[in-house]
């Protein structure tokens, strides 16, 4: 059976890079708006833009990885297409983590191109193992975490209102633009409860040039984010069928 | 079918409450291999409960099935391997061409990666829509829908295919279509499952009916049976008999 399931969430993810990720929800929040922020930041203080691009590398992370959560399953719900996959022999589980692996997928495309470019055209040298180890737990992270906030809600625009929030609330307190550090204390401990943070950390630690073991602690606090999400999430989607 | 078939859907006291509603009352019944087996009612009667506790969708209250000898409970991927199923609502991709669906599905269900496009095409042809086969689902008729949802059920030659109200919303000649196709996949040798609220339609198809009313299973017999019993000359009639419904249809009439 777990061949079947391997099976299920490699070919819902293929079909949701098709159906979904070349879409406007996509483009505008996965592509767009990064780019937009990057372009805004480089415009605003080219000086210190080398700071700033673990920041925005971890906020690309995020907003490809949840462009299109809200469409991929709460469309999907309401048109009936969910439970034809469904009636196909996978898990709920697995067709939850195809949906996933949608996202990481694209994710994974939009945050290379982010990083590769900024490597180059910055010339910084970052710590390529180091990043894979906190870009990858971070896609599924997100990808998770938005699936979960999508399963809470019935409407594709409850969904996107709902993602909206915590966002841009990590956007803002989880160092991508103004450390951590230097933070009223009582914001620090609130952003080290936000998974952004750690990611955020991690790849700072990697473009440091000097990256400490700290790091595995922090891809596996990431790891812990994503059981966090992902089981709620599948238990919440099976609800829906009971 | 033969007398001596073997039981592919047996049925014990399976009930579905939501809440205080009873959907399914404990009905139980055997389906045989090759038959074609009509389950009939009126609206809310819990006919598509059923088939969603029978196809995974749902899990059932009380009681238990079994499907190919695999329980729904505890088996249910095995189940699905070798079911196909039909929803009463034609929900495949509308963004995919016909020939995609097909093949997502196909993939889904482990067709094998060398047979996936040649099942499709003869499918499609099948159903006469290979014409079509790079429109996207969203600009076919609804007949055309129908016929390509039946069509995906069919991508991994099930041995069972359950039709939710295969016919409901087509036109005459769309109907007649479609009956003349799973007429011949009766012929195919698959047990079909069909739910419909045409009873023209379950006499002309199904070898057995059940009457379903308020979640309760009233009678099991051929439709033949049931006329003969009733002492009608239509299953419709014998219906409207068994289910207590020919008092209120006598006295609209009167009404009119």
């Amino acid at each position: 059976m777990w061949r079947d399931n391997l099976r299920g969430i490699f070919y819902i993810a293929l079909k949701d890079m098709k159906t979904y990720y070349l879409k406007p929800p996509a483009i505008s929040w996965g592509i767009v708006f990064p780019i937009t922020w990057i372009l805004a930041f480089y415009l605003r203080n080219p000086g210190d833009f080398k700071e700033l691009i673990p920041g925005l590398i971890a906020m690309t992370i995020l907003f490809s990885s949840t462009s299109a959560e809200a469409v991929v399953i709460n469309f999907e719900l309401r048109v009936g297409t969910l439970e034809r996959l469904l009636l196909a022999p996978i898990s709920i589980g697995g067709i939850l983590l195809g949906k996933v692996l949608g996202g990481v997928i694209f994710g994974f495309f939009m945050t290379t191109v982010v990083t590769i470019i900024s490597v180059l055209v910055l010339k910084l040298n970052p710590n390529i193992l180091f990043l894979i180890l906190i870009i990858l737990p971070s896609l599924f992270v997100f990808s998770s975490f938005g699936a979960l906030l999508c399963v809470m809600v019935k409407e594709v625009f409850e969904a996107q209102t709902l993602l909206n929030l915590p966002r841009f609330l990590m956007v803002f307190l989880s160092g991508v633009v103004y450390p951590v550090s230097k933070m009223p204390v009582a914001l620090q401990y609130f952003a080290y409860i936000l998974p952004l943070t750690y990611t955020v950390e991690g790849l700072r630690k990697s473009f440091s040039g000097t990256p400490d073991r700290t790091l595995f602690l922090h891809t596996l606090i990431l790891i812990f984010f994503l059981l966090l999400f992902i089981f709620p999430a599948v238990k919440l989607l099976s609800k829906k069928f009971e | 079918m033969g007398k001596n078939s073997k039981t592919v859907i047996k049925v014990e006291n399976l009930t579905k409450r939501y809440g205080k509603i009873l959907a399914v009352d404990h009905i139980s019944f055997e389906v045989k291999e090759g038959e074609v087996f009509g389950f009939l009612g009126p609206n809310g009667a819990g006919k598509t409960t059923t088939i969603r506790m029978l196809t995974g969708l749902s899990r059932p209250t009380e009681g238990n099935a079994s499907i190919l000898g695999f329980d729904i409970n505890s088996q249910i991927l095995h189940i699905k391997k070798q079911i196909g199923v039909v929803p009463e609502i034609s929900n495949l991709y509308d963004e995919l061409s016909a020939m995609d669906n097909l093949i997502f599905m196909a993939q889904l269900y482990g067709v094998p990666r060398g047979e996936r496009r040649q099942r499709a095409e003869e499918l499609l042809r099948i159903f006469k829509l290979y014409e079509r086969k790079n429109s996207p689902f969203r600009t076919f008729s609804r007949g055309m829908k129908r016929a390509l949802t039946i069509a995906a059920g069919l991508i991994h030659n099930p041995k069972i295919l359950f039709l939710d109200e295969p016919t409901v919303g087509l036109d005459v000649v769309a109907a007649r279509s479609l009956r003349n196709l799973i007429s011949n996949l009766r012929h195919q040798g698959i047990t079909i499952f069909l739910t419909t609220h045409y009873l023209e339609e379950a006499d002309l198809l199904c070898d057995r009916v059940a009457i379903l009313v308020k979640g309760r299973i009233l009678v099991i017999d051929t439709p033949s049976n049931l006329k003969t019993k009733t002492d009608k000359k239509t299953l419709e009639e014998a219906f409207m008999k068994i289910t207590g419904l020919e008092p209120e249809i006598l006295a609209i009439e009167k009404g009119k």
